[in-house]
């Protein structure tokens, strides 16, 4: 169909001569969203790329203030909170779109394995979406040193010293996280790069793919819909669902508005390696799950220490998580796979129980 | 029994082998005849003493009983306690300080053992009420080296179980000091250490563990013991009150206090029940000392009304900033730079304090005023911060009607949308 040179007035036109615009809206006015029972799932992708966007543009800015040193960071940030205009803002809407977009992030994860979205042809969307989901909780471990306050020091020093339990690279892989035996100004530094410059690179390479094979493959229609003849009905992505998707993300911005407005991320006292560990030290409710199962494990199992035993089963759990589009064969052929159904709400329940307990047990217990 | 009590002494000299007694300092032998005997004696008067010396440090030193006794333990019977070998026996109470003084009086001696112990003990024991009156009358009442360190198991003063350990100096004086009929004769007061362990010197030392909190001797001086006089009371407190000495010493109050033979420190805060002094011991007020003596009439009534509001003002104003800093803080405010800057108000409050020693208004508004622009800095801080929170509360409510306004319009052009399609 020939579009009308003028149908968006000139600049329209001149950029569409240079750069295709109106081959960008005939794709954009091709995509179909399928509309069913399950499609309200179909928006957490889109919400926890909104809040990816929120964490960049805020990133950003904190950069402009934050001097990445044990004598600076702590400092930069308190003169952020205090003195620069709307430093507080910017400050705290990172860090609480950080924990909305990894939760989101989770959904979006559950969502996809439960409506069994993963299946041929998109496991690589899956497995770009698992290497997005590493990445994003890498972002939330390192970022949580940045401010150099005691909490995050010493939930790093214990985080740090989970890696080091890994068999045989552990040592290596917690001396080269920490940039040596100790958490130290070098592994602020180095956390601050791996922040900044490591971890957004590989989030860009993983989320054009992602995104690129979400736009080639279309919305999942969940088995259990097409086994009930399809959906009825479709929407246009342009602008029927990306309307909905803005209201989505404005909801997310008001609510990010007034998480910041009413609870501002706090500082805390500066890091201080001499002083006793605070009581109460817990790693990012994300990583609760993990740490409160180490807690729990025994000392020793089958002669091997519970401690390793427990780094080594979360691996191999990441691994399963990772393969589940190869391993799970029934749903590949279009058959119904009940276990990986009672999989993935397992997963579920075993993470909030123990989440839960992490919150609510007493040390000593 | 006796076989038991035979088999008893063999372990006792045992033990005391163990524990490296005796005599290694004068290279004797280690076991000594007169631990054989004193054991073997069955007489507890005798035996106790060697029994106890075990944990004494001049054994733990290597030191035996010749070195104070005299006589040779290398003699089996009773050829030991030959006088014609130097054999003392029990030092007599004018003896005791000589015994002890031969080695604790020889800096060269000392030095061998514990380079750091003074060696005028005997001397300043000479200039004490104690060693006065032992010289002088023969008292034999009056406290020699043995009645503070007991005789055969004397400990270092840090040793928590030592009588001179500073938990246990002032019981230790108490023993005597505090009992109304051994100091009968003497016509002084008995309640001293009752009145400390009412103080806040003892309050210090006792519950907050701060062994440098002043006890007796700190004030009485240990070895030359006495009362501090009327005109130096200053110079005893001022060992820690540095600041507050040397304002008292250029007052009015140093010379007219001396022409009264009132006691320095003492005519306010008294002397062994010192309490903690508050504001409210100035002024004219119920609980003020100054009203002992200045009535609201005369000058010094009113430096002290004066100088009290001026404290009273400081606490006030650094408070009023404290709290709205905490008020602020707890909103989730960031204001621990300004909290931080606060300290400097305590520490003019802290400085005026001590220039009330000075007993004028100009001492104490000269190192108070940095304190009230400090507390007013960090009270603008906190309205400025509570100022903030309303215009970040008013700032979401008008970002929520605006992004509320949008979410409305988009779900009307969606529903249009429907419609049309």
């Amino acid at each position: 169909m020939l579009i009308p040179p003028n149908r968006h007035g000139r600049l329209w036109t001149w950029l569409d001569t240079r750069v295709g615009l109106a081959e960008l809206e005939k794709l954009l006015k091709k995509k179909e969203v399928p509309v069913h029972r399950h499609t309200l799932w179909y928006y957490l992708g889109g919400m926890t790329l909104f809040l990816f966007m929120i964490q960049v543009a805020t990133g950003i800015l904190l950069l402009l203030y934050y001097r990445p040193s044990a004598e600076e960071a702590y400092e930069s940030i308190q003169f952020l909170m205090a003195e620069v205009e709307f430093g507080w803002l910017i400050r705290s809407i990172h860090a609480w779109a950080a924990n909305l977009m990894i939760f989101t992030l989770f959904i979006h994860l559950f969502s996809v394995l439960l409506l069994k979205a993963y299946r041929p042809p998109r496991e690589v969307t899956w497995l770009s979406g698992i290497g997005l989901l590493g990445v994003a909780l890498g972002l939330g471990f390192t970022g949580y040193l940045l401010p150099w306050n005691q909490l995050a020091y010493f939930a790093t020093k214990v985080g740090t010293e989970i890696t080091g339990v890994v068999p045989v690279v552990g040592p290596f892989l917690g001396r080269v996280l920490r940039g040596g035996d100790e958490v130290t100004g070098a592994t602020l530094t180095r956390f601050y790069g791996i922040h900044v410059a490591v971890l957004p690179a590989i989030t860009t390479l993983l989320l054009g793919l992602h995104l690129f094979l979400v736009q080639r493959h279309g919305m999942s229609v969940p088995p259990s819909v097409e086994q009930a003849g399809g959906p009825r009905r479709t929407m246009p992505f342009f602008p029927n669902f990306l309307l909905r998707d803005l209201v989505g993300w404005l909801s997310a911005l008001a609510a990010l508005a007034a998480l910041a407005a009413y609870f501002p991320t706090e500082l805390g006292q500066k890091a201080d390696p001499f002083a006793p560990a605070p009581a109460g030290i817990r790693p990012e409710w994300y990583f609760m799950f993990m740490f409160q199962t180490l807690k729990l494990l025994p000392s020793y199992i089958l002669g091997i220490e519970g401690e390793v035993v427990g780094v080594i089963s979360f691996g191999l759990g990441g691994l399963f998580l990772l393969l589940i589009p190869f391993l799970d064969r029934r749903t590949a052929r279009g058959e119904p796979s009940h276990l990986f159904t009672w999989i993935g709400i397992a997963i579920i329940v075993y993470m909030l129980i123990l989440t839960y307990l992490g919150y609510t047990m007493v040390p000593t217990q | 029994m006796r076989a038991v009590g035979g088999l008893g002494a063999v372990a006792w000299v045992a033990l005391l082998a163990l524990l490296g007694w005796p005599s290694a300092a004068a290279g004797q032998q280690r076991v000594e005849s007169c631990v054989t005997c004193h054991l073997e004696t069955g007489d507890d008067r005798l035996a106790d003493p060697v029994k106890r010396f075990g944990e004494d440090i001049h054994s733990a030193k290597g030191f035996g009983c010749v070195a104070c006794h005299g006589g040779d333990a290398k003699e089996a019977g009773m050829e030991a306690m030959d006088p014609a070998k130097g054999y003392i026996g029990k030092p007599d109470r004018q003896q005791v300080q000589t015994v002890c003084g031969r080695c604790h009086s020889d800096a060269r001696f000392m030095k061998r053992y514990n380079p750091a112990l003074r060696v005028d003990q005997v001397t300043e024991y000479a200039t004490s009420v104690h060693g006065r009156r032992l010289k002088e009358l023969g008292d034999p009442k009056v406290a020699i080296c043995v009645s503070c360190h007991p005789a055969h198991s004397i400990k270092p003063p840090s040793d928590p179980r030592s009588t001179v350990h500073p938990l246990k100096v002032a019981e230790t004086c108490g023993r005597c000091h505090a009992d109304a009929k051994h100091m009968e004769a003497y016509k002084i007061p008995t309640d001293q250490f009752q009145k400390y362990k009412e103080s806040v010197h003892w309050r210090m030392m006792s519950i907050k563990g701060d062994l440098s909190a002043p006890t007796c001797n700190d004030c009485h001086g240990n070895h030359g013991a006495a009362p501090p006089g009327v005109t130096w009371v200053g110079n005893v407190c001022g060992q820690c009150h540095a600041v507050q000495a040397e304002f008292f010493a250029k007052s009015i109050h140093a010379k007219v206090f001396a022409q009264m033979g009132a006691p320095g420190c003492a005519a306010c805060h008294s002397n062994h029940e010192i309490k903690e002094a508050t504001d409210a011991m100035l002024g004219l007020g119920d609980n003020a000392v100054c009203a002992g003596c200045h009535a609201a009439g005369d000058k010094g009534g009113k430096a002290a009304v004066e100088m009290r509001a001026l404290l009273d003002s400081l606490s006030g104003e650094s408070e009023k900033a404290r709290a709205i800093l905490l008020q602020a803080e707890r909103a989730g405010m960031e204001v621990s730079q300004a909290q931080f800057d606060l300290n400097g108000a305590k520490d003019a409050l802290v400085k005026a304090r001590a220039a009330v020693h000075a007993f004028t208004v100009q001492a104490v508004k000269k190192e108070g005023e940095p304190g009230f622009a400090i507390g007013a800095k960090a009270y603008a801080r906190g309205v400025r911060a509570l100022d903030e929170l309303q215009f970040r509360r008013k700032g979401l409510a008008v970002s929520l009607v605006i992004i509320l306004a949008l979410i409305v319009g988009l779900v009307l052009r969606i529903r249009q949308l429907d419609r049309r399609s």
